[in-house]
């Protein structure tokens, strides 16, 4: 580009379009300005007023949103959440989504998410200890449900283990609703030192503005902008706006940002992520209240011939912006240089609170920073509540199969088949702490050198929030924390990644309010604020939305590793315990969806008093040492999670029914809030129940080699797990 | 007793490494950077798995022309305890210490689980306080573990007592079937001519520990231990 393109290139309304701007964003960008936009200008007011950047649709119910308790360092606004975990340290993590890029191309696009992800955790000088995931994809037989699954889980392992981050969790859902638009969120959890933590508000007038890492190249230039509009059959052709992952170098990015950071040389440092070098530059200067001077030629550049407007949208990956203390430049750039990486100093704070773009010395664009990152459109989007749907009467169903049939079925469907085929993949062991591996309730991996433990989960049952927002959002609250609660650990905070369609349409605005009522509503209930988090709208294709899904990533902290619990059971003479209290919830069940060939119904209730009672207690009796078997009542209900017990442990159980009442919703039933322990000491149990008024009911007994429903009907467990093994890899195994 | 572990960019089961080291002889390993020309005085290297240099070219091609490599070589050949797991046995079979090659799995997919393991040869530096024949579990976690090489060489290290560890099921078993990655005659870990360079796709550094769901990798860092002391 010569000096004066940037300033010839003439601001058509075309342009303006194309750059995702409404007639009156860009009426607010002229009066921002006081002039027109050069072409670089309206290029950063397109990627900091995406969706994707400015929230704009999503702010002003994100806001909300419960962020504190005494153990929250950092809520949301910062490159990811961090919370105390006592001894000095902190967890750090976030979760966020990558599900056009996914879509269009699936390895890179899941493997840049999670490169991604992993750069926010160590932006904060957190080492990542943890890496989960939450999938989505369209019907098993959609033509491309296979090929989007394969490339995605590769993609994800691709990067995660290079870096050398155990996957140690995730959910993967199927449903013809994510046919057009899969969902590909990425969670990290990270350790610090609580007083070394680094964060992103530049300040120091005249301190050099330093960038680190890969070269910037042309990829993923408008990558926000796209991941802010639907897709359309034409959506394949957005191919070159995904970027491409190099593991090896953000593995080298992270040792040196590690180094560095044990020293006392950084005073904030950003990643580069979506929009780049723009969204980076602005958010430092924005929140130091302060100015920026970048000098775009002294770029690390890739390619030759590169525009200070492709320099400003890039979205290359693995880079790092930094504010240096003065004079540490050499010091720095020696750590960087050990590790092979590009280190160059590109600009200087001032105290103008505007951004100048300078390109070989010419002023290349010039902007006032705290209007444009702070004054992004904010809109109350108009929404409309969904009807409610009549809740099933449990009396309504009668048996169509037996019930160990019913088992057989639901045990080897998409819904409940294990993901073994696709964990296997991923590398859960590295760094020699994982303590709990993947199958189970939640992750879980030691902090090092001590005998404490981090215990992750990702939650959210779609079709509980399509079919009620604000119940299915305290739903997918709730089972993150019954998961957690599940090995022993105590819920402490969430990160939510909340996926939902077209937020101009009044329906969708409906289901991501009411999304955000119930998860508010159990976040406080169960003293589990939200500490880090990401809005992805617009997911539809062809305007066909996808359900509503607010994955939510929990975290917690297990005092002490010797008094955990793990799904399996163990002992052969153990009683089976069902804690909680269920009254046939079979509406929008995996019954009802499977067997009955019906999704409908009001979801099951969420009664977070008795939810928090239940894990409270729960979570004693695991310290106590009282259970080491544990596994929470989730899709499927009792039978299931019971048959996944035995499965796990290779020991299987006798399972009474009810003396009264629906057989099925009893099996079946999706009811909130419950577990199933297995216990040597009934009775102990039976009585801390009582004392702490929860629900509790001795439902079977393990032993023996099959799932027998009482002393009757049964189904051995060799034949139970070829079924429950056997779904995914044949499935991936058959030809397209 | 002391203990090296190398370092190459991209590798990134060091920490495991250092535990396990740590575990066994008592001490902090050194670390060594790939950049170094010379090794400390040392017991036991330790060459760690991971993705040096990304696995971009061939997995362990690049770091095996490291400078540090031509000092390891030296302490190999001078009869020096070495250990290459999983990128490192990539890479000692890159620099020539151990014959045969890795490749892709015969999955084209990563593996990470525990497998079985037959120690075929228990009288070695590094099996010495297992039995012979003993079935043990250790994780594997690679993509590239499927060991090749010709026929010859396979029926000498064979012959030699070279195949220290075959993978079999939980009986024992060595066929196709337990076959993890397509490996030749089921080959998991092998031993030079000397018998003081060993290579091995499996991680025994992860299963030192009850919390890991198992100890069977312990007696292979005590082995060495208890040989070079």
């Amino acid at each position: 580009m010569s000096s004066n393109d940037f300033n010839s290139t003439p601001i058509t309304p075309e342009l303006v379009k194309e750059h995702g701007l409404n007639e009156e964003e860009y009426k607010l960008v002229l009066e921002i300005m006081g002039r027109e936009p050069n072409i670089n200008e309206l290029g950063i007011f397109s990627v900091m007023w995406s969706e994707h950047c400015s929230y704009k649709s999503s702010k002003k119910w994100l806001k909300t949103l419960p962020t504190k308790a005494d153990w929250v360092i950092q809520g949301p606004g910062e490159n990811a959440g961090v919370i105390d975990i006592g001894d000095g340290q902190a967890a750090v993590f976030k979760m966020e989504s990558h599900n056009h890029p996914s879509f269009i191309e699936p390895y890179q696009g899941a493997a840049t998410g999670v490169g991604g992800i992993m750069r926010d955790v160590f932006t904060m000088g957190a080492r990542p200890v943890a890496n989960l995931n939450a999938l989505r994809f369209g019907e098993p037989d959609h033509p491309k449900t296979r090929h989007l699954l394969s490339g995605v889980v590769e993609g994800i392992g691709g990067y995660g283990n290079c870096m050398g981050v155990p996957t140690i969790g995730g959910e993967t859902n199927f449903h013809a609703s994510y046919n057009g638009n899969i969902l590909v969120n990425a969670m990290t959890v990270g350790l610090a030192d609580t007083d070394n933590i680094f964060y992103s508000a530049a300040a120091g007038i005249g301190n050099p503005v330093v960038y680190v890492g890969s070269k910037t190249g042309r990829d993923g230039i408008h990558g926000a902008t796209m991941a802010s509009a639907e897709f359309d059959d034409d959506s394949e052709e957005k191919r070159p706006t995904v970027q491409v992952g190099d593991p090896f170098t953000e593995k080298l990015l992270l040792e040196a940002c590690l180094e560095l950071m044990a020293t006392d040389m950084i005073v904030a440092i950003q990643d580069m992520g979506a929009a780049g070098l723009t969204s980076s530059s602005f958010e430092m200067a924005s929140k130091g209240g302060v100015g920026v001077e970048l000098w775009l030629d002294k770029v690390p550049m890739r390619e030759e011939g590169m525009t200070p407007y492709e320099l400003m949208l890039s979205e290359s990956q693995e880079r790092m912006l930094m504010v240096l203390k003065p004079g540490c430049e050499d010091a720095a750039k020696a750590i960087f240089d050990k590790w092979e990486l590009d280190f160059a100093v590109i600009g200087t704070l001032t105290d103008t609170k505007r951004m100048v773009l300078k390109w070989h010395g010419e002023v290349a664009g010039d902007l006032p920073i705290d209007p444009l990152a702070e004054a992004s459109p904010e809109y109350d989007r108009p929404w409309e509540p969904t009807p409610k749907q009549d809740r099933i009467d449990p009396n309504s169903i009668s048996a169509k199969v037996s019930h160990v049939d019913a088992l057989k079925t639901l045990i080897a469907s998409p819904d409940l088949a294990s993901r073994r085929w696709i964990w296997e993949q991923y590398d859960h062991l590295v760094r020699g702490n994982t303590i709990v591996r993947p199958g189970g309730d939640a992750g879980v991996v030691r902090v090092e050198g001590t005998n404490k433990g981090l215990a992750a989960t990702t939650d959210c049952t779609p079709r509980y929030v399509m079919a009620d927002p604000v119940e299915g959002g305290k739903q997918a609250v709730a089972e993150a924390y019954r998961n957690l609660v599940a090995t022993g650990a105590k819920p402490l905070a969430i990160t939510d990644n909340m996926n939902f369609g077209n937020p101009e349409r009044p329906r969708i605005m409906g289901q991501f309010v009411g999304a955000c009522q119930g998860i508010g509503e159990a976040c406080i209930a169960l003293d589990f604020p939200v500490v880090s988090g990401n809005v992805s709208l617009y997911n539809e294709t062809n305007g066909v939305g996808i359900m509503p899904t607010p994955a939510i990533g929990g975290v917690g902290l297990i005092s002490d590793l010797g008094h955990h619990a793990t799904i399996g059971i163990k002992r052969d003479d153990s009683a089976l315990i069902m804690i909680g209290a269920a009254t046939g919830e079979l509406g929008q069940s995996l019954y009802l969806k499977t067997i009955e060939g019906r999704e409908e119904g009001a979801p099951p209730p969420v009664d977070l008093g008795a939810e928090k009672r239940a894990g409270t207690l729960v979570r004693e009796l695991i310290e106590l040492g009282l259970v080491r078997t544990c596994h929470d009542i989730a899709d499927g209900g009792l039978l299931v999670t019971v048959a996944e017990m035995c499965l796990a442990g290779n020991i299987g159980a006798d399972l009474h029914l009810p003396e009264a009442g629906s057989e099925i919703a009893w099996l079946f039933g999706e009811d909130q809030g419950r577990y199933v322990i297995a216990t040597r000491d009934p009775d102990k149990v039976l009585n801390a129940a009582g004392s702490a008024n929860v629900a509790a009911v001795i439902i079977g007994q393990a032993g023996g080699d099959s799932v027998v429903i009482d002393g009757g009907d049964k189904v051995s467990l060799s034949e139970l797990r070829e079924l429950n093994e056997g779904w995914m890899p044949s499935f991936m195994a058959e030809a397209v | 007793m002391k203990s090296a572990v190398i370092l190459f960019p991209g590798i990134n089961r060091e920490n495991d490494a250092i535990a396990a080291l740590k575990q066994a002889t008592g001490t902090e390993p050194t670390l060594v950077w790939h950049g170094d020309t010379e090794l400390p005085k040392t017991d036991i290297i330790m060459v760690p798995g991971g993705f040096s240099y990304g696995d971009y070219l061939r997995c362990g091609a690049m770091a095996a022309k490291s400078p540090i490599m031509r000092a390891v070589a030296e302490r190999a050949k001078q009869g020096v305890t070495t250990i290459g797991v999983c990128n490192g046995f990539q890479i000692l079979t890159e620099a020539g210490l151990l014959p045969g090659a890795l490749m892709r799995n015969a999955s084209l997919k990563f593996i990470c689980k525990n497998t079985h393991l037959k120690v075929e040869n228990a009288d070695t530096r590094f099996t010495n306080l297992y039995g012979a024949g003993e079935i043990v579990e250790y994780p594997v976690a690679h993509h590239d573990g499927n060991y090749f090489a010709d026929s010859d060489t396979l029926d000498r290290l064979e012959g030699e007592g070279r195949v220290v560890l075959r993978y079999c099921d939980v009986d024992g078993k060595v066929d196709p079937a337990t076959n993890l990655n397509g490996s030749q005659r089921n080959i998991a870990g092998i031993i030079n001519e000397a018998g003081n360079v060993l290579g091995m796709m499996p991680h025994p550094e992860n299963a030192i520990d009850p919390l890991h769901g198992g100890t069977d990798g312990r007696n292979l860092f005590k082995s060495m231990v208890e040989a070079a002391s």
